[in-house]
């Protein structure tokens, strides 16, 4: 027996074109599942209940009168507080954002709106999405709801934990090196990363713009693809949007014969025992399905990590020098000049991670470093690109663990960046090469954490992605109720 | 100044006048409201980005094929990474290596007569920063307790020409921003206002030993918003610069300030900041790759140049070198040059019109040519009753006065200002009479053969006429009756 917060976007939407439930049913079951484990959670930074309800009274008005409904339309939402809201404050989990208020929507939000989503609030995340633990944040860390001692994956954490959780029944966050799929891997949900450019960035707060894209928390295959449609294709006030592709109806035709190529390193050293048993387990659900599954390398992943880590804070470096008190924001009065003021609105109004990238990008452009490093940087990114273009002659989807570990505890790794960098290694080449991935739970491990298994598609391909993953969730029929929702 | 050669090369940048900015949607207007035209992107608010405006890059490509530019088949935006707080991002969108314009030059025509070729080095696109007023009672920066910035300005498209380093004399750059002025003003591309900021100037400079190859030290000028700063600026430079090597000093790199008030350049900071901009595509916005087709339609629309339109005043019209040079000069006068031909004036007069009595006045009133009153009607009226002497020449340029004023007809102002010539025989004939009776001694020695005198009698007769006869007549019933 499950609480309506708990079911799918697709069932519920069909719950709600029959006028077996209404918008309000929905939005109050979700608020009442917040009330019940956000305290415990830490999901969200702002809540946004009266915004919530108002809007599911109108829907269900809207609908009496027998109008067509989307499918988004009364399913309760949550965003990354990357996301800009007009008029509900927008923080990036930063000092230095902690009031700002945005005058404007961003694309995302916009087009969901229109389509009569339900907003229930904004949600944690690592300080400007630098971070794969949600520890990053200034306002706390989130806690996993399959274990409230464990990290829930960053940077999109509060999304993940949140749809987790059934606090919402899908959410959206941003992707940049694996923000959306391993926190979605961490709390055993779908996390999508949509091809680069599918989906607008006009107000994702910018971290890395060649690398940032906007991605989709669900607690299925085909709300994701739900989702996506909803918000994807090509958006006038960013230019590097695409239009999208026309969407095939061929998602449960099944994968006989689809080419699978499982990425090299997938067992390797660094891939907790845990992780392999069930990806394993998966593959040859895959090889049973009728799938035709065979190893694929990509000769230059191996740099893809010093890449990402020089490419990121550069544009980050740039991105964020914005940030200095004068027209919005946090601001440290005082000083001699407004030099000065910027200069300790910055020091005081970022934290120490942030700090470190904007610093490293900073020397990574320096004059006299600049081809060393970024130019450097920018070729392994070409080379990774040509990397995927051949594995795509030879296979339909690549696929690879999504974390090489589990959830790990809240403060394990808080110390040691390099190891907090290397949970990216699987996801970060896709966001390099700009192409779609997508992160499934594929089982539990010992310790009852839940696995995720990460299909990568080419460019544009994210219909292929969704076909292979629905097949395989449906025949993996798993059951993921975290433990922390036995007692609600 | 024989033993040495100067050196001078310009940076021009110049504010496209397009219906909205750069990179979003709001209004690019001069003298609004501080912070009325502004909006997330232009403010540089969180997760805005930018859109280029394509009437912009069809601008600068214009502006590319009238100076002889390469169109790049792809050129990039970069970023340049500064910190001020009228920038609101806190770097600035602009081009590095790969701009869209590459090489050109412009003939540019000497006060001597003789013409010279000005390489340009590239032109890029980038977009202009918001406006800081300091607040402080003496209105200097370093005194400064506040400081107010209007970001109107911020995001407003700005086209970057930078020349050669060819040109050997202050009066060879004037000449040549005269001429990249006029040109751009006949792309109608800019506003090319230096006094609002629409056309701004820096120049770089160096002297070296006459018949030396190597380039000297080279300094940069600032803050010069006016063609004839720029000449005076380049001089006085020119002047310390071989002052101080002759004094067995060096000349430091640096960029100095052009002090209008003090008529002197000034050393900006005492300790030159080595800025190091961190350049780095903008991953914002994809390469731009013009299409040879769109450019070739670009190229379709370009105007007469203000080159070939001296020729053509020069061959067809008959206007000699020097008015031509100043009729092109600039649009207004050209346009108003034009329009009184096409409405029947002859074109020898109207230029002598527009050039000297209009122009003369206009530089009195410090009026731009561009919000004059005048209009062709005005100038062909003018000459019409100069010519049929219904008014005198003095007269005319009463009127043409009170047209600037005004914006009156022209007969209207005769007719108020009482100017109309007595050219009426019999009226006139009685004014005549009278002078030659009470001036018997000049009329005696007039006949006597002094013709000279016959002058101070018309004088006599305008005087008498309060300034209304016609002189010409007058001369001829005295000539007449004293014959």
């Amino acid at each position: 027996m499950t609480d309506l917060c708990d079911r799918t976007a697709t069932e519920l939407s069909a719950g709600l074109a029959s006028g077996e439930l209404s918008a309000v049913d929905l939005t109050e079951s979700c608020l009442s599942r917040i009330d019940a484990v956000e305290d415990r959670v830490k999901a969200f930074l702002t809540l946004t209940p009266e915004v919530a309800r108002e809007r599911a009274v109108e829907l269900d008005v809207h609908r009496a009168t027998g109008a067509p409904q989307s499918a988004v339309a009364g399913i309760p939402l949550a965003l990354k507080d990357v996301l800009t809201t007009r008029g509900i404050r927008t923080t990036c989990g930063s000092r230095i954002l902690e009031s700002y208020v945005p005058p404007y929507d961003c694309t995302p939000w916009t087009r969901l709106s229109g389509e009569g989503a339900v907003l229930l609030g904004k949600t944690n995340c690592d300080e400007f999405a630098m971070g794969s633990s949600n520890e990053n944040s200034a306002f706390g860390p989130v806690h996993n709801p399959w274990d409230l001692d464990a990290v829930p994956g960053g940077s999109s954490g509060g999304s993940a934990a949140a749809v987790a959780a059934g606090e919402v029944v899908w959410a959206l966050g941003t992707d940049t090196g694996g923000s959306v799929r391993q926190p979605a891997a961490l709390c055993g949900v779908v996390g999508l990363k949509p091809t680069y450019g599918l989906v607008s960035r006009y107000g994702l707060i910018a971290f890395a713009s060649s690398l940032d894209t906007v991605g989709t928390f669900t607690r299925s295959v085909p709300d994701a693809a739900v989702l996506l449609g909803a918000i994807a294709g090509r958006d006038p006030r960013d230019a590097t949007s695409l239009d999208a592709p026309p969407v095939a109806s061929d998602l449960d035709r099944g994968i006989a014969g689809l080419r699978v190529g499982v990425l090299d390193g997938t067992f390797g050293e660094g891939v907790a025992q845990g992780v392999r048993d069930a990806v394993r387990a998966a593959l040859d659900r895959l090889d049973a399905l009728g799938a035709e599954v065979g190893e694929v390398s990509l000769p230059h992943a191996d740099y893809a990590l010093s890449a990402y880590y020089l490419i990121a804070p550069s544009e980050a470096s740039s991105n964020l020098a914005r940030y200095d008190g004068v027209r919005y924001g946090f601001r440290v009065e005082g000083g001699a000049d407004s030099m000065e003021m910027m200069a300790r609105t910055r020091g005081q109004g970022f934290g120490a991670e942030v700090k470190r990238r904007i610093m490293l990008g900073t020397y990574a452009l320096s004059a006299g470093y600049y081809e060393a490093y970024y130019g450097q940087a920018q070729k392994v990114r070409t080379l990774i690109i040509r990397d995927y273009e051949r594995a795509f002659e030879e296979c339909d989807v690549l696929v690879s663990p999504t974390s090489p570990t589990t959830a790990f505890k809240i403060g394990e790794r808080a110390d040691d960046p390099m190891a907090m960098y290397l949970s990216d290694v699987f996801t970060i080449p896709a966001n390099l090469a700009g192409v779609p991935a997508i992160s499934l739970p594929c089982g539990l491990d010992p310790a009852g954490l839940p696995v995720g298994l990460q299909f990568t598609g080419p460019v544009l391909g994210e219909q292929v992605l969704f076909r292979a993953a629905e097949t395989l969730e449906r025949d993996l029929g798993l059951d993921l109720r975290p433990p922390l929702l036995s007692g609600v | 100044m024989s033993e040495w050669e100067t050196v001078i090369g310009l940076e021009c940048h110049v504010e496209l006048d397009t219906r909205t900015k750069m990179f979003c949607g709001c209004p690019n207007e001069f003298g609004a409201e501080p912070n009325t035209h502004v909006c997330p992107v232009c403010l540089g608010h969180p997760g805005s980005l930018p859109v280029p405006n394509e009437e912009a890059i069809r601008r600068i490509v214009k502006i590319g094929l009238a100076l002889g530019s390469e169109i790049a088949p792809r050129s990039l935006f970069h970023r340049k990474n500064y910190f001020y707080p009228d920038m609101p991002k806190n770097y600035q969108i602009s081009q590095f290596d790969l701009p869209i314009c590459v090489g050109g030059h412009l003939e540019v025509e000497l006060p001597d007569g003789t013409t010279s070729r000005v390489g340009i080095t590239r032109v890029h696109m980038e977009e202009d920063t918001g406006k800081t007023t300091h607040g402080s009672a003496s209105g200097r920066i370093h005194d400064a307790d506040s400081a107010l910035i209007d970001y109107n300005r911020a995001g407003v498209p700005l086209v970057e020409c930078v020349s050669e380093p060819d040109m050997r004399s202050p009066e060879e750059a004037a000449a040549y921003l005269r001429e990249l002025r006029a040109t751009l003003e006949a792309l109608d591309v800019s506003d090319v206002r230096m006094e609002e900021g629409s056309l701004r100037c820096d120049a770089n400079i160096s002297v070296r030993p006459s018949g030396s190859d190597a380039l000297g030290t080279k300094v940069e000028i600032k803050n010069m918003n006016s063609i004839r700063s720029l000449e005076r600026a380049l001089h006085f430079e020119r002047e310390r610069q071989v002052a101080a090597l002759e004094a067995g000093e060096s000349i430091v790199q640096e960029t100095r300030h052009w002090d209008e008030d003090a008529g002197a350049t000034k050393s900006m900071r005492s300790k030159e900041e080595a800025f190091d901009y961190r350049y780095f595509p903008e991953p914002d916005i994809p390469p731009l790759a013009p299409a040879s087709g769109w450019i070739e339609e670009i190229r379709g629309t370009l105007p007469e140049l203000p080159r070939a339109r001296r020729a053509r005043y020069e061959s067809d019209m008959g206007l000699r070198p020097e008015v031509a040079r100043v009729l092109v000069a600039n649009r207004a006068s050209t346009d108003l040059f034009e329009r009184t031909v096409a409405i029947g004036a002859e074109p020898k007069a109207v230029a002598n019109w527009v050039t000297q009595d209009l122009a003369g006045l206009l530089n009195e009133a410090g009026t731009d040519a561009r919000d004059s009153r005048v209009a062709p009607e005005h100038v062909a009226d003018l000459i019409r009753l100069v010519a049929d002497g219904t008014i005198s020449g003095a007269g005319a340029k009463q009127v043409l006065e009170e047209v600037l004023e005004t914006g009156d007809e022209v007969e209207m102002i005769v007719d108020r200002r009482s100017l109309r010539q007595v050219s009426d025989e019999g009226a006139l004939g009685e004014i005549v009479d009278m002078v030659i009776a009470e001036q018997p001694e000049a009329v005696e020695k007039l006949r006597a053969g002094k013709q000279e005198l016959i002058g101070f009698l018309v004088g006599q007769v305008m005087k008498s006429s309060g300034g209304s006869a016609n002189p010409k007549l007058a001369r001829e019933l005295l000539l007449e009756r004293l014959s």
